[in-house]
């Protein structure tokens, strides 16, 4: 706005010493604006480390795979010129050979057979043994030719499928990642086509956190919706109160409150124990409550009430009570004011509580590991499971591309519809 | 129209806001409620609109007692202190909500949104959001809104007080032709003496919850009830003494606290030996009068002289009392007076009034 020069004023007006204004002013704040950059800087660096550097470095990961080219690095080179058709020419054989048993001989971390045997099984599972086999057997080959020899240890070298991948993976970048954390996969054509159904885990699972995020969204809007009215209109001392057991559980450690859950909802829990004891149900019939969905969605809106409550809450309290009162007053029932008049003001806040809500539930994952047994699991789980157990860092930082991607255009979505300056987080 | 019987309010229990009040509103009148806050006035707007309930007593609209009837099926027009429009619609979606609420149909909402946006002389503005007005077109909105559905009855609770002067000074004047020419009944609350006597036939003065005083905004300024009317209602200069004797022609002889002898018009005291406030404008007092029977003449000293173009303002020490004004009016004749003179002043003893002491 303010370097917009108003129609009809003389262009560079100067100084009485005639330097150009814009220079002086840009001189006369430069002291204030280094101080400003000062105060952020030991932020600055600190998110640089801590954020954007690692979450660069597992968003790189998740295509860049360079075991290929480290492990076999002379034929990684030769097999790019392959045409894909028969197998491989004579002088391949011989290069994957010789790499291979350089390779059985080298321990050095990340650069071994087996890591390439890992790399490889990702792609063709089953595929494991037979490098580790081979690479055991293939220093014997001293003399061509290679193709026959390398056949004659293993069957299974004279399929198109291996050499394929093996060209596939001698890139240094790959897509596979992505596909697999998509269920897709190569085929033996290099084709990329679906998964097993029996495979398919990673769409299932984020549909599935995508709608349990909806819902946990939803019922959280629905219980906070009241209570912020309340907390908003209520006299100061009653809200404080009633502000203060809202505030409660969120200031209390999240696992002692997902702990509290699972007291609460297992079989032999409180919630069963009054049913039984009421006898609205039989101590057969107990309900499963907990570690699965339902364990899930209880404990999950719980823990993010507070979330939503907040901006609604600030959003409320500035919406004086005389706009209903008008709206009475000009003939509207108490429902139809509320509709028009009230709730309207009040999506601002809507906005902001869901979208944070959702944001937060859809890469939830302590209370879903805690309370989710095997079907109240979501993505952040599976992601969690491959940077800890199964070591596939990759699959894990694509999964949690994708994650971050989906957030994204939830973002992009909201900023379009309710337009982001217009959110109030309180 | 509207009609107050033996109303009540209190919101705790234990203190009344308003007590046993009664008052009764003409068709077409537009009568004021005039208090400091606290005072109960803006109660009893409350009440009539029906967002507090009376703790006791009934108020009748057109003769129905409307106690258990709903604000909104009061058909009462209101404009609040903040205005109250919308901030998510527009201004015609402003003036088109209370009919879209009688089930109009879209046309004819068009056609009155457009005729009251005429009235306010606003036409142009419909479009635009609430935030995109002045304080004085919001205001006008706001009037237009709570007249847009045609009611008889339109309650404006402080409907000015976030203008400035100047514009507060118009927007009276645009009310009250608003109000001549629909013929509609208007109460008015405010706490602004000027603007009750300005717009009102009728003002009710409020003070402790009670009625202090109900008349014409004339009879308000000229002929007080009571000392508390005529110290909230403009300038006033206080006299305190003692009744000496009440004579037949209702002038009381009072002795002031400096030992005068003065004679005041008996408004509220009644017997010898009461004490009292007498009160005189300060506009009805003179320098140098001339004598008739019933001229009241004092020495006073100037204390104060400000100048203030049509008349100057003077301070005087009188009977004691050193903040005694007399505005002398700065005609061909004024006299000269200066700072530390002495000089007598005087006033007819009807214009000084003996009312109730607050302070005793």
């Amino acid at each position: 706005m303010t370097d917009v020069a108003a129609p009809g004023a003389p262009e560079n007006i100067t100084t009485s010493d005639g330097v150009p204004l814009k220079v002086s002013l840009a001189r006369a704040t430069r002291r204030q604006r280094m101080q400003a950059l000062l105060l952020v800087l030991p932020l600055l660096l600190f998110l640089l480390v801590a954020f954007v550097l690692p979450i660069g470095e597992m968003l790189f990961r998740s295509i860049y795979s360079p075991i290929g080219p480290d492990v076999l690095p002379n034929f990684s080179k030769v097999i790019q010129e392959w045409d894909g058709e028969d197998l491989p020419p004579e002088s391949t054989f011989e290069v994957f050979v010789k790499d291979m048993t350089a390779a059985r001989e080298s321990n050095e971390i990340g650069k071994t057979v087996g890591n390439l045997a890992t790399r490889v099984n990702y792609e063709i599972p089953g595929s494991r043994g037979l490098f580790t086999k081979s690479a055991r057997k293939v220093k014997n080959i001293t003399e061509g030719p290679y193709k026959e020899a390398l056949i004659g240890l293993d069957k299974r070298w004279e399929d198109q499928h291996i050499w394929r991948t093996l060209q596939r993976i001698s890139s240094n970048y790959t897509m596979s990642f992505y596909l697999a954390a998509t269920d897709r996969k190569y085929d033996e054509n290099n084709d990329i086509v679906m998964a097993d159904p029996l495979y398919q885990i990673y769409l299932p699972i984020m549909g599935k956190t995508l709608w349990l995020s909806a819902l946990i969204t939803f019922i959280c809007l629905l219980v906070a919706y009241p209570v912020s009215y309340l907390l908003a209109t209520l006299p100061l001392r009653t809200s404080n109160l009633l502000m203060i057991m809202v505030l409660l559980p969120f200031w209390t450690s999240l696992l002692v409150r997902t702990t509290a859950w699972i007291a609460m909802l297992q079989t032999e829990g409180i919630v069963n124990n009054i049913l039984v004891f009421t006898r609205v149900i039989s101590e057969e019939s107990r309900i499963q409550m907990i570690y699965n969905q339902t364990g899930t969605i209880v404990a999950m809106v719980h823990i993010l009430l507070p979330f939503m409550i907040l901006p609604l809450y600030s959003v409320m309290k500035t919406i004086p009570p005389y706009y209903m009162r008008a709206a009475r007053s000009l003939g509207a029932t108490g429902t139809y004011s509320f509709v028009k008049v009230y709730f309207p003001q009040t999506i601002p806040g809507i906005a902001a509580g869901t979208l944070l809500v959702f944001i937060l539930a859809i890469g939830y994952y302590i209370t879903p590991a805690l309370v989710g047994g095997s079907d109240g699991l979501l993505i952040s789980n599976l992601i969690a499971d491959h940077i800890k157990k199964t070591l596939n860092w990759s699959l894990g930082s694509a999964l949690g591309a994708i994650l971050l991607a989906i957030v994204l255009i939830f973002y992009w979505i909201y900023n379009k519809l309710v337009g982001v300056d217009n959110l109030k987080f309180g | 129209m509207v009609r107050f019987q033996n109303v009540q309010k209190s919101y705790d229990g234990e203190t009344l806001v308003v007590k046993d009040l009664n008052l009764d509103i003409a068709t077409g009148e537009f009568v004021t409620m005039l208090g400091p806050s606290g005072s109960g006035k803006t109660t009893t707007l409350m009440m009539l609109a029906g967002f507090e309930p009376a703790t006791h007593g009934e108020i009748y609209l057109n003769g129905n007692p409307i106690n258990n009837v709903p604000p909104h099926k009061r058909g009462i027009g209101m404009v609040f202190q903040n205005y109250a429009l919308f901030p998510h619609m527009s201004v015609a979606e402003n003036l088109a909500f209370p009919l879209a609420v009688r089930g109009m149909t879209k046309s004819e909402q068009e056609d009155k949104v457009k005729r009251v946006l005429e009235m306010v002389e606003l036409p142009e503005f419909g479009g635009r959001r609430p935030a995109q007005l002045s304080g004085g077109q919001q205001q006008r909105v706001a009037v237009a809104r709570a007249l847009v559905f045609e009611p008889d009855l339109v309650l404006m609770d402080e409907p000015l007080g976030a203008l400035d002067k100047q514009l507060r000074e118009q927007m009276q004047y645009e009310i009250k032709h608003i109000h001549e020419s629909l013929g509609v009944t208007v109460v008015y609350v405010t706490h602004d003496q000027s603007e009750a006597l300005t717009m009102s036939d009728r003002v009710a003065v409020f003070e402790d919850g009670i009625i202090q005083q109900l008349s014409s905004p004339e009879e308000l300024y000229e002929r007080p009830k009571n000392s508390f009317v005529a110290q909230f209602i403009g300038e006033n200069n206080k006299l305190r003494g003692t009744v000496q004797e009440i004579g037949k022609d209702k002038l009381a002889t009072v002795k002031l606290d400096s030992g005068d002898m003065v004679k005041a018009l008996a408004v509220n005291v009644s017997s010898k030996g009461e004490r009292t406030l007498l009160s005189v404008r300060p506009e009805r007092v003179a320098i140098e009068p001339k004598k008739t029977p019933n001229t009241v003449t004092l020495t006073g000293r100037v204390e104060e002289l400000i100048y203030l173009g049509d008349h100057i303002r003077t301070r005087m020490s009188v009977a004691g009392h050193p903040d005694f004004i007399v505005k002398v009016p700065n005609n061909a004749e004024h006299h000269e007076l200066t700072q530390g003179q002495t000089t007598t002043l005087g006033w007819q003893a009807e214009d000084c009034r003996a009312l109730d002491d607050l302070a005793a």
